[in-house]
C-alpha cells in the first residue's frame, strides 16, 4: 500500500483577474522508503501541489480532490488536526534556509519547542534528542550550534539544522522543496548525500521537488514532470533519463548543459595584445568588527591579487562559491568599484583611476549584464528608454528616430517584439527582461561583456536561449565575454578558459575542457566532482571528493591556506600561494598533495 | 483616382505603422492614467472652479473687503445673513465686513500659502535629500545632521525670527514656511534615495555611462516621486494651519487682509450666536481646498506608477 496517495487534487486561486488554475487535477503515489521527484519551471505548480496537500495554501487558494496518507484523507483538514500530521508523519523543508528558521530563536529553542508540542518531550530529554539529530544530520560541535542563532551559520548549516528540524519525530515522508536551490555545489552535494542516507537509514520516502534534472538523476527513483499544473509524463528514473517520451521532458533534458559533454570551446592562441588585462587588483573593504571601546576595521579580503587577460574572441568562464568574490571582481575590472591596488588596462591602456569623463570612454567597449534582470532595470522607465540610455551618452549624433530604430533592431536581435518597447520591466517575464538587458549592453556593439550570473535566475529552457543568444552575438559581434556564474556546467558550455576562484585568489586557470576533465588543484576537483550530472547512471557511480570542512569565512585569515596546511603548521600564516604554469596556459596555485589536506581532517 | 488612393493607402499605412511603434515616456504615460482617474480628474475641475472664483469673484462683489457696512453691524444677526439684494451673498462677518469679498480674499491667500509654501518644501527638500542620499558617506553625515539641528529647534521660534529679523511680509511668509517645511522633506527623500541607490540599476546606468548627475534625476527621482508627492499633498493644509497660527499670533497677515484659518477661528467664535454662515462658508472652501489636493495628490501617485496599469 502506498503511503501517500494524491487523487484529482486541483489548486485553485481566486484573483482580482479571475480564477487562476495552477494544478489541474492530478494524482500519483510515494511508496515508503522511495524517493520520487516532481520537476518542472517556475510555474509549472508543483510547489502548490503540496502546499495544498499540507493545508499551507494561502487564503485566496482553494484545493480540490483528495490526499490519502496511511489511508486517512488529509486534504482541507482543520489547522489542528494538520499541525499533529505535519511533523509526527509528514517533515517539510524548505528552499530558502534563512527564512524557514525564526531569526530571534536559538537553534536548539526551536527544535525542543517540535518535539514539546508533538511529543510533551521537556527539559534534558528533548536536548539529548535535539544534540543527537545534529549529529546525524553531520553538524560539527552539534553542542555549542544548539545554543546559536540561524544567523550565526551558513546556508548549509541552516539548511542542515531544517531537516534535522523535519526529522525530529522520524516521519514517514519527508517533502523537500528545492533544499538545494539556494546552495553551493559543493553544499548541495553534501546535503543531497545527507538525505540518501537518511532515506536508507531511517526508511524515510522523499518528495523531492526540484528544476534540476542532476538532482533527480542522483536521489529520485521515480519521477514527474510536471509542465502548467498538469504531469506530462512519469516513470523510473533511468527509463526517463534513457528514452523520454513526451516533447517537453526531451527539451528539459536537452536545455540542461552537462560538465561531461566534452564539447567545450578550445582556449584561443595568445594573441600580440590582450584585450584586457587584469594586473595583481586587490579589493578590500573595512569591515567593522567589535572589541575595545569603539571595536576596529579589519579589511574583507574581497578580490585579493587577481591577474588574468582577456583574448580577441574568447569567453573567459569564472567560477567560485558564494563568497570568492566574482561579483566583485567584475566590478572591479569595470571600475564601478575602485580596486585598492593593481592595474587593469584596456588594449594597452591603463583605466584604474581615471577620471569620470575619461573612463566612459572605455565604458562603450566595456559592458556588463547583471543576476537579477528586474532589479538592474529602471521600474520607471520603459524598457526601449532603458535600451536607449547607453545611446543617449556615446551617440549624442543621432536624431530620436535613429535611436528608436536601432532600439528596434537590437530588440528584434534578441528576440524581443519591437511592439513591446512601451512596455514596463514587471510587465515581462524574467527571462525576456534579461534580453532587455543583453540589448542594453549590446546596443553600442561593445567589444567585451561581463555576464556576473546572467543566467543564474532564469529556469533552464529560458537559461539555454540566453546562452544560445549570447553566443550567437558574440559570433557575430566578435565580441569577448567574460562569463561569471557558479553553475559549472553552463560555465564549461560557453567557455575557452575558465578561472576557479577561491576566497578572492585564482587557484586555477586553464583550458575549460582540461579544467572540468582533469583539473589539478584539490579545490577545482571537489568542485567538479559535487556538480550534478543529468544522468543517473553516470551519477550514482561517481566518486565525489569530499574536502574537509565547510566553505570557511573570508574574514578567517587562516582560510586562505586552506590548501597549505603545511605552511600554516610552520606558523606562516599570511604566506600567499604561487601560481605556477605546469601546463602552456594553465596555471594552478601552490597547494599540498590532496592526503595532506585530507589528513587534516 | 486610382494612384490617388492608393498613396492614401500609403500614408495611413506609414501613420498606423508609427503610432504601433510609437514610444511613450513615463510621463506621457502618467497624463494618460492621471486622466483615466475620476476621482482626481474630479479634483482638479473643483479646483480649477476655486481658483476661476478668486479670479472672477471681485468683480461680481458690491462691497469691498475693507469696507464696514454700518447699517448691518449693529444687529449682525438679523440684517447681515446672505442674502442678493443687501450685496452680501455670503452674508457679513461680526464686524460687518462683507464676507464675499473677504472669503475670496482669504481663499487667494491661503492657495497661495499651502501651495507656494508646499512647492518650496517640496523642491528644496527633494533636492537636499538627493544629494544627501546620493552623494553618501561624510556628506550625507554632515548635511543630515545639519537637518536634525533645525528639527530639534521649534519650528515656530523659527518663522516668528524669520518674520522679525526680515519684516513681515507676503514674501517673507513664504519664505519662512519653506524654511522650515523641507525638514521633513528632505529625510524622507534621503530614505528613500538610499535603498533606490543600492538597487542594481545604479550601477547598471553607471555601466552604461550615465553622468552621476542624469543618474540622479533620471533614475532617482522618477522612482522617489510617489511618495514626494502624497507627503506634498499632506503639506498643503499644514502649511495653510501653520500660516493661521502665525496669523494668530499677530506675525502673519493681518488686517485688512485675512485667511481662511482665520475666517473659520472667528466663525467658530460667533457659532453659538446663531450666525452659521460665518463658519460655513470658509469652511467649505477651507475642506473643498484639502479634499482635492488629497484626491490630486493620490491621481499623481497612482499615475506615476507604472504597475498600476
Amino acid at each position: 500500500m502506498s503511503l501517500f496517495s494524491v487523487k484529482d487534487l486541483s489548486v485553485r486561486f481566486d484573483t482580482p483577474d479571475g480564477v487562476v488554475e495552477a494544478v489541474k487535477g492530478i494524482g500519483f503515489d510515494i511508496n515508503p522508503g522511495e524517493c520520487l521527484g516532481i520537476v518542472g519551471e517556475s510555474g509549472s505548480g508543483k510547489s502548490q501541489t503540496f502546499m495544498a496537500a499540507m493545508g499551507l495554501l494561502p487564503p485566496a487558494g482553494r484545493a480540490e480532490g483528495s490526499v490519502m496518507l496511511n489511508g486517512q484523507d488529509i486534504l482541507n483538514l482543520p489547522v489542528n488536526k494538520l499541525n499533529q500530521i505535519r511533523c509526527d508523519d509528514v517533515g517539510m523543508i524548505f528552499q530558502a534556509p534563512l527564512t524557514a528558521l525564526t531569526p530571534h530563536l536559538r537553534v536548539g529553542q526551536q527544535m525542543r519547542e517540535v518535539l514539546q508540542v508533538h511529543e510533551g518531550l521537556q527539559g534534558s530529554a528533548a536536548r539529548a534528542r535535539c544534540l543527537e539529530w545534529l549529529d546525524r544530520v553531520r553538524i560539527p560541535e552539534a553542542k555549542r550550534r544548539l545554543d546559536q542563532y540561524p544567523h550565526e551559520m551558513s546556508g548549509g548549516m541552516r539548511q542542515r539544522v531544517m531537516i534535522a528540524m523535519s526529522m525530529l519525530c522520524s516521519p514517514k515522508l519527508l517533502i523537500a522543496d528545492e533544499p538545494t536551490t539556494a546552495l553551493d555545489v559543493t553544499v548541495q552535494a553534501d546535503i543531497l548525500d545527507l538525505m540518501v542516507r537518511l532515506q536508507k537509514d531511517e526508511g524515510t520516502a522523499i518528495a523531492l521537488i526540484t528544476h534540476d534534472m542532476g538532482v533527480v538523476a542522483r536521489m529520485c527513483d521515480r519521477v514527474q514532470v510536471m509542465r502548467m499544473g498538469a504531469f506530462v509524463e512519469a516513470g523510473d528514473t533511468r527509463e526517463i533519463f534513457r528514452t523520454p517520451k513526451h516533447e517537453y521532458t526531451r527539451t528539459l533534458l536537452e536545455a540542461m548543459p552537462r560538465i561531461d559533454a566534452g564539447d567545450a570551446p578550445k582556449a584561443l592562441d595568445k594573441s600580440e595584445e590582450p584585450l584586457l588585462r587584469v594586473d595583481d587588483v586587490k579589493v578590500h573593504f573595512p569591515i567593522h568588527v567589535s572589541g575595545g571601546l569603539f571595536g576596529r576595521k579589519v579589511p574583507l579580503k574581497a578580490v585579493d591579487g587577481v591577474s588574468f587577460d582577456i583574448r580577441k574572441g574568447e569567453t573567459l568562464g569564472v567560477v567560485g562559491e558564494s563568497g570568492c568574490g566574482k561579483s566583485t571582481l567584475a566590478r572591479a575590472v569595470l571600475q564601478l568599484i575602485e580596486p585598492n591596488a593593481g592595474n587593469v588596462s584596456w588594449l594597452g591602456q591603463p583605466i584604474v583611476g581615471l577620471k569620470r569623463s575619461e573612463l566612459n570612454k572605455y565604458r562603450k567597449d566595456l559592458q556588463i549584464v547583471f543576476q537579477d534582470p528586474l532589479a538592474s532595470l529602471d521600474p520607471r522607465m520603459t524598457i526601449s528608454a532603458s535600451i536607449a540610455e547607453p545611446l543617449k551618452t556615446y551617440r549624442p549624433d543621432l536624431t530620436d528616430r535613429e535611436r528608436k530604430e536601432m532600439v528596434a533592431e537590437m530588440m528584434e536581435r534578441v528576440g524581443l517584439n519591437a511592439n513591446m518597447i512601451n512596455r514596463y520591466p514587471h510587465e515581462l517575464s524574467g527571462g525576456q527582461n534579461q534580453r532587455v538587458g543583453i540589448a542594453r549592453a549590446m546596443i553600442n556593439k561593445p567589444k567585451l561583456i561581463i555576464c556576473d550570473e546572467a543566467v543564474s535566475a532564469l529556469d533552464v529552457s529560458i537559461q539555454a536561449q540566453i546562452v544560445e543568444l549570447l553566443r550567437e552575438l558574440q559570433q557575430e559581434f566578435g565580441l569577448s565575454m567574460i562569463f561569471i556564474s557558479h553553475d559549472l556546467s553552463v560555465v564549461r558550455a560557453v567557455s575557452n578558459r575558465i578561472m576557479v576562484l577561491y576566497l578572492g585568489r585564482i587557484v586555477e586557470l586553464g583550458d575549460g575542457e582540461l579544467i572540468c576533465s582533469d583539473p589539478m588543484h584539490p579545490y577545482t576537483r571537489s568542485l567538479i566532482s559535487a556538480v550534478p550530472i543529468p544522468d543517473p547512471d553516470v551519477e550514482r557511480s561517481r566518486q565525489r571528493l569530499k574536502l574537509p570542512g565547510e566553505l570557511p569565512s573570508p574574514m578567517d585569515p587562516k582560510a586562505a591556506l586552506r590548501f597549505l596546511p603545511s605552511r600554516l603548521a610552520a606558523g606562516q600564516t599570511d604566506y600567499v600561494p604561487r601560481l605556477s604554469e605546469v601546463a602552456p596556459d594553465h596555471f594552478v596555485a601552490e597547494h599540498d598533495p590532496l592526503e595532506v589536506i585530507m589528513g587534516r581532517a | 483616382m486610382l494612384g490617388k488612393s492608393q498613396k492614401a493607402a500609403h500614408l495611413a499605412e506609414d501613420i498606423t505603422d508609427f503610432t504601433v511603434i510609437q514610444g511613450r515616456s513615463l510621463w506621457q504615460d502618467a497624463r494618460m492614467r492621471f486622466v483615466r482617474n475620476k476621482a482626481a480628474m474630479a479634483s482638479v475641475f473643483i479646483l480649477v472652479l476655486i481658483v476661476l472664483f478668486t479670479i472672477l469673484g471681485p468683480y461680481f462683489a458690491v462691497w469691498s473687503n475693507e469696507e464696514i457696512d454700518w447699517n448691518v453691524m449693529g444687529d449682525v444677526r438679523g440684517m447681515g445673513m446672505p442674502s442678493v439684494e443687501s450685496g452680501h451673498f455670503f452674508g457679513v462677518d461680526d464686524l460687518g465686513h462683507d464676507l464675499y469679498s473677504r472669503v475670496i480674499q482669504a481663499t487667494t491667500t491661503s492657495l497661495l500659502v499651502g501651495l507656494i509654501g508646499a512647492a518650496t518644501a517640496l523642491i528644496v527638500g527633494t533636492c537636499y535629500g538627493i544629494a544627501a542620499g546620493y552623494i553618501g558617506g561624510r556628506t550625507d553625515g554632515v548635511m543630515m545632521r545639519f537637518v536634525d539641528i533645525l528639527l530639534a529647534i521649534p519650528a515656530t521660534l523659527v518663522i516668528i525670527l524669520l518674520l522679525v529679523v526680515a519684516g513681515r511680509s507676503f514674501f517673507m511668509l513664504f519664505i519662512a514656511l519653506g524654511a522650515v517645511g523641507w525638514l521633513t522633506m528632505a529625510r524622507i527623500v534621503r530614505g528613500q534615495t538610499l535603498t533606490l541607490k543600492n538597487r542594481e540599476f545604479t550601477p547598471a546606468a553607471r555601466a552604461a555611462g550615465v553622468s552621476e548627475f542624469t543618474i540622479m534625476y533620471r533614475h532617482i527621482l522618477p522612482n522617489l516621486l510617489g511618495v514626494v508627492i502624497v507627503y506634498a499633498s499632506l503639506l498643503v493644509p499644514e502649511m495653510i494651519l501653520t500660516e493661521n497660527f502665525i496669523s494668530f499670533l499677530g506675525l502673519g497677515i493681518s488686517e485688512p487682509y485675512t485667511s481662511l484659518g482665520r475666517l473659520i477661528a472667528e466663525g467658530a467664535g460667533t457659532m453659538a450666536y446663531g450666525t452659521l454662515w460665518q463658519l460655513m462658508y470658509p469652511l467649505t472652501f477651507y475642506v473643498a481646498i484639502i479634499i482635492t489636493m488629497f484626491f490630486i495628490g493620490d491621481g499623481l501617485r497612482d499615475a506615476l506608477d507604472p504597475k498600476d496599469r
